[in-house]
C-alpha cells in the first residue's frame, strides 16, 4: 500500500538491483566517520542537551528530557508514606522484570536468597520482549572472547569501562549455554552447531538467533522459569523512591501500585536496578522502538540516591525504524534484514552506504541521504530510505525472509506489504541507552555498597555505542551476576532505620540551583492520552 | 479534515482519525493505558483485543497495537485472562508424551473446533499445535507455536479450557533443553575460559593504550 511517488521511487530500485547484487558497498575510513557522526547524529545537536544542575553529575550533559526528569521532585515530598508499616521484608529486591531483573531473580533465588521482583507493567513487558536480532557470543572456533572485546570496544569508541567489557565477553558463551540448558531453542544445524551471523561492527559470526523473536524466546523462558520457582511476582507496581539507612544503604523501595495509587514499602538487604531504557522519553522528538514502560526510572530514582551516571548524554538511534507505514512508525525492523543481505538504498536507487556499519554511522549516515543531499523518499510523518528486501531472497533462496525473519514479514503483510517483493521504508528511531548507572566489576554502584544495577539501566558496559547482540548478552550476564551478588551481600548487611532524607536534601539541592517545578518524576508512563499530550 | 471513523470502546461510540491503531485510538479517545498495552509493537501480548464490527456476526481476535480502526469497531480488550500455568522443575522433566499428560492434561479434551486457530493473532495454526502436543511430538509442537506471543486469544475461545500458550512454553523449552543437539562449540569454548585459557590474552587486550587499540581495531580481519 505504498503511495504513487513511493512506486516510482521503488522503480528505480529495481532498476539497480542487478549490478548492486554481489557488489558491497565500501566501507567509511576512521575519519570518514568520525565527521558524518559529528555532522548528523543526534548525539551531536546541542539543542537536544541540557547541562545537569545538581547531583553527582553535576555540571554534565543529559537529553533535556531526562534532564528534566533530575530536574523534577519526587512524589514523596506530597504523598507521605509511612515507612514503618512494612509490607514486604526481603533479602534481595529487584526492580524491573526484563530480562536483566529475571535473571537476577533467578540466580538469586538459585543462590538461597529470599527475593522478590516488582514491575511496573506484566513481567516480560519489557524491551527484552521485543529483541529480535540475537544475542552475541564467541563461541566457535575462529572467534575468541579477545576478539569480541575488541569488536566491542571500538564500537563502542573506546570508552567502555575494561572490567564491566571483560566480565561480558569472558562470561557470553556460559550465558548462552545457561539459557540454552533453560530451554531457550536458539537457531542450530543438524549437528547442534549454532548458526551465527554477523551483526553491524563485528569483524566474526557471533550473532546466535532464535529466528526473529530471539529476545521473545528468552524473556518467555525466562519468565516461565522465574514462575515455576515460584518467586513472588508484583506487577502492575512501580518503584518510585529508593529507601536508604543512616549508614547510607539501600534498605529497600517504595512503590507505587499502578492500578489503585497506593504505596507500598519493600525493605530489603540488597536492592537491584534492572529497570531497562528510556525510549519513551522520545528524545528530540524520535519515535521509538522500546516498550511502554522505557522511561528511565531506575536512572532517576537511582540519582536522587546518590548513585551516579555514566555517558547518560549519548543515545542510540537504530538505523532501521519504521518510516512508513504511520500506524507502525518507529517500530523496529531488526539489524538481520541488513545482515541477511538487504541494502541500503535512497530515493534514486543509489546504495549510498555499506549496509553493515555500527549503528551510529548507519544513523547518521541516513539522516544525511534524507536531510542535506536530499535524496530521502517523503512519507507522511517525514521522510526515509529503502531498505532492499527482496535482495533477501535472491541471495538466500526463496523462502528465506518467512524462515529467518517472520516477525517482520508479518508486521508489514498486516499493512499489505509484502516485503519479500517490495523494499521497505526506514528511517532511525530512538532505541537504546548507552548511559546509565555507574557500576563497578562486581555490578555494585560505586557509592551504595549494597546497590546493584544490571541491563539497561547500567552506564559503561558498551561505551558510547552499543553492537547489536550485546544488549542481550549483557542482561544475561550482568543480570545473572547481580542476582549472584546481591545474594551473597544479603548475609552481610544489617540495615538501620530506613528513611527517605534523601530526596529531601536532593529537593533542597534543587530549590539551591533556583530550580523550581510542578513537574514529579520517575515519570512511570508517557503522556500519551489526547488531553495530557 | 481528518478521515475519521467511529469506533466504539466497550460500548461508547468516539470518533478517532480513521489511520490510527486501536491502541492509539484509545488513546486519541482520551484512556490513560495501563493495564492491555506492553510492547506497542506486537511482540509481548499484552493488549488482546476482541471486537464485532457493526452489522456483522463474526467476533474477532486481535491485537491492538498492530491493528488499524474501521468504521463501526465494538472493541473491549482483554488485559487479562486467567490461563492456568502448572509449574515445574524443568531439571526433573523428561522429553517424551508423558510429560504433557502429567502436566496439561485437558489438551486431550480438544474437541477440534479449530476456534484457537481462527482467534490466534499471530495466524498460527493453534489446534494443529496442540494435537503435536497430544501425541508428544514435542519438537514439532515447539516449532508450530515458535511465534506465539501469549496474547491469550486462543485461549479465550477454547471450549476445552485449553491454556495453549503454556503448552507452547513447555514444548519450546524441553525441545531446547533435550531435543535440540548438543553444541559442542560451545560447550568447549565454555570448557576453555573456565580452564582460564584466555586470562592472560584479556588482560593484554585490557591494558593496551588506546591508540594501539584503535590501530587493532581499524585494521581487524573482517569474516567474510
Ligand atoms: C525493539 C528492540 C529490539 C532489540 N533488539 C536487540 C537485539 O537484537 N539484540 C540485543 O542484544 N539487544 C536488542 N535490543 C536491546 C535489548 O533488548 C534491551 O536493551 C534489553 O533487553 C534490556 O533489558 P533490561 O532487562 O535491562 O530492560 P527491559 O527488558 O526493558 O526490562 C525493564 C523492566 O523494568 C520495568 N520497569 C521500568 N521502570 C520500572 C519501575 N519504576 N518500577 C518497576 N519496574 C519498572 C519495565 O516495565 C520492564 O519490564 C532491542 C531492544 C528493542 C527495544
Ligand atoms: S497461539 Fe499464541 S499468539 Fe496465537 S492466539 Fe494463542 S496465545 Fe495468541
Ligand atoms: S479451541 Fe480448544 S477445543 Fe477447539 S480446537 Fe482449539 S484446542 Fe481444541
Ligand atoms: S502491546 Fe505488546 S503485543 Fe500489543
Amino acid at each position: 500500500m505504498f503511495t504513487p511517488d513511493m512506486l516510482e521511487s521503488i522503480k528505480k530500485v529495481e532498476a539497480t538491483r542487478a549490478e548492486r547484487m554481489g557488489v558491497e558497498p565500501r566501507r567509511m575510513t576512521a575519519e570518514e566517520k568520525d565527521s558524518l557522526l559529528k555532522a548528523f547524529h543526534p548525539d551531536y545537536r546541542a539543542d537536544g542537551f541540557a547541562e545537569i544542575q545538581i547531583g553527582p553529575n553535576k555540571g554534565q550533559k543529559a537529553p533535556k528530557e531526562l534532564t528534566g526528569l533530575l530536574h523534577s521532585n519526587s512524589r514523596l515530598l506530597q504523598d507521605k508514606v509511612d515507612l514503618s508499616k512494612v509490607d514486604y521484608d526481603v533479602d534481595v529486591l529487584v526492580i524491573g522484570g526484563g530480562g536483566a531483573g529475571s535473571s537476577a531473580a533467578i540466580e538469586a533465588h538459585e543462590a538461597g536468597a529470599n527475593v522478590m521482583m516488582v514491575t511496573k507493567l506484566r513481567i516480560g513487558d519489557a524491551n527484552t520482549m521485543m529483541a529480535e536480532g540475537g544475542i552475541q557470543a564467541a563461541d566457535k572456533e575462529n572467534d575468541s572472547p579477545v576478539q569480541h572485546y575488541l569488536d566491542a570496544f571500538g564500537g563502542g569508541h573506546f570508552a567502555a569501562r575494561p572490567e564491566l567489557l571483560r566480565r561480558l565477553v569472558m562470561e557470553a558463551p556460559d550465558a548462552i549455554r545457561w539459557l540454552n540448558e533453560l530451554g531457550v531453542m536458539f537457531d542450530k544445524d543438524e549437528d547442534g552447531r549454532m548458526v551465527t551471523t554477523h551483526g553491524g561492527g563485528t569483524s566474526r559470526k557471533r550473532m546466535h538467533a532464535c529466528k526473529d523473536y530471539s529476545g521473545a524466546e528468552i524473556m518467555r523462558t525466562l519468565r516461565d522459569e522465574v514462575l515455576n520457582r515460584k518467586i513472588p511476582v508484583v506487577e502492575f507496581t512501580s518503584a518510585v523512591e529508593l529507601i536508604k539507612d543512616e549508614k547510607g544503604q539501600v534498605a529497600g523501595a517504595v512503590l507505587l501500585n499502578m492500578e489503585t495509587d497506593d504505596y507500598l514499602v519493600a525493605r530489603a538487604k540488597t536492592v537491584i536496578i534492572a529497570t531497562g531504557g528510556a525510549g519513551r522519553l522520545h528524545y528530540q522528538n524520535f519515535p521509538t522502538s522500546n516498550h511502554y514502560g522505557a522511561t528511565a526510572d531506575g536512572l532517576v530514582l537511582g540519582y536522587r540516591a546518590g548513585a551516579p551516571l555514566l555517558y547518560q548524554d549519548t543515545i542510540q538511534y537504530h538505523p532501521t525504524g519504521v518510516a512508513y507505514p504511520s500506524q507502525i512508525f518507529g517500530a523496529l525492523v531488526t539489524e538481520k534484514v541488513r545482515s541477511l543481505g538487504a541494502m541500503l538504498i535512497n530515493k534514486d536507487g543509489e546504495a549510498f552506504m555499506h549496509p553493515l556499519e555500527t549503528r551510529d554511522v548507519s544513523a547518521a549516515s541516513i539522516i544525511r541521504e534524507c536531510s542535506e543531499r536530499g535524496k530521502g523518499v517523503d512519507t507522511p510523518l517525514g521522510s526515509g530510505v529503502w531498505l532492499d528486501t527482496p535482495m533477501i531472497e535472491m541471495i538466500g533462496g526463496e523462502g528465506t525472509i518467512e524462515k529467518r525473519i517472520p516477525a517482520m514479514l508479518r508486521m508489514y503483510l498486516n499493512y499489505g506489504i509484502d516485503m519479500r517483493k517490495q523494499p521497505i521504508l526506514i528511517y532511525p528511531t530512538l532505541h537504546y541507552q548507552n548511559g546509565g548507572l555507574e557500576i563497578g566489576g562486581e555490578g555494585f554502584t560505586k557509592t551504595i555498597p549494597n546497590l546493584l544495577v544490571a541491563g539497561e539501566a547500567v552506564g559503561g558496559i558498551h561505551g558510547r555505542n552499543r553492537l547489536m547482540g550485546n544488549s542481550l548478552l549483557d542482561i544475561i550476564v550482568f543480570g545473572r551476576n547481580a542476582g549472584k551478588a546481591a545474594a551473597a551481600k544479603a548475609k552481610d548487611v544489617e540495615l538501620g532505620t530506613m528513611n527517605l532524607d534523601h530526596i529531601y536534601s536532593y529537593a533542597e539541592e534543587l530549590k539551591a540551583a533556583g530550580i523550581e517545578t510542578e513537574e514529579v518524576s520517575p515519570l512511570l508512563l508517557p503522556k500519551y492520552a489526547r488531553h495530557e499530550r | 479534515m481528518e478521515n475519521m471513523v467511529n469506533v466504539y470502546f466497550f460500548g461508547k461510540r468516539y470518533q478517532v482519525p480513521a489511520d490510527l491503531t486501536i491502541m492509539t485510538a484509545m488513546e486519541y479517545a482520551g484512556y490513560t493505558l495501563k493495564r492491555g498495552c506492553g510492547c506497542r509493537h506486537g511482540f509481548c501480548g499484552a493488549c488482546a483485543t476482541i471486537y464485532r464490527i457493526k452489522g456483522q456476526n463474526e467476533l474477532k481476535t486481535c491485537l491492538a497495537c498492530q491493528t488499524q480502526v474501521q468504521e463501526g469497531m465494538y472493541v473491549a480488550s482483554i488485559p487479562f485472562f486467567p490461563t492456568d500455568k502448572r509449574t515445574y522443575e524443568i531439571n526433573d522433566l523428561k522429553a517424551d508424551q508423558r510429560v504433557m499428560m502429567e502436566l496439561y492434561p485437558e489438551i486431550y479434551s480438544c474437541i477440534g473446533c479449530n476456534a484457537c486457530t481462527n482467534a490466534c493473532t499471530q495466524n498460527l495454526n493453534v489446534m494443529q499445535y496442540i494435537a503435536y502436543a497430544q501425541r508428544g511430538e514435542l519438537e514439532k509442537c515447539a516449532e508450530e507455536s515458535f511465534d506465539c506471543i501469549g496474547c491469550g486469544c486462543c485461549s479465550v475461545r477454547c471450549p476445552a479450557g485449553i491454556s495453549h500458550p503454556l503448552v507452547g512454553v513447555l514444548a519450546r523449552r524441553l525441545t531446547g533443553k533435550y531435543i535440540a543437539p548438543e553444541s559442542e562449540h560451545l560447550t568447549n569454548r565454555v570448557d576453555e575460559i573456565n580452564k582460564g585459557a584466555y586470562d592472560e590474552l584479556i588482560e593484554q587486550i585490557m591494558q593496551k593504550p588506546i591508540t594501539e587499540m584503535q590501530e587493532l581495531y581499524n585494521h581487524r580481519d573482517i569474516e567474510k
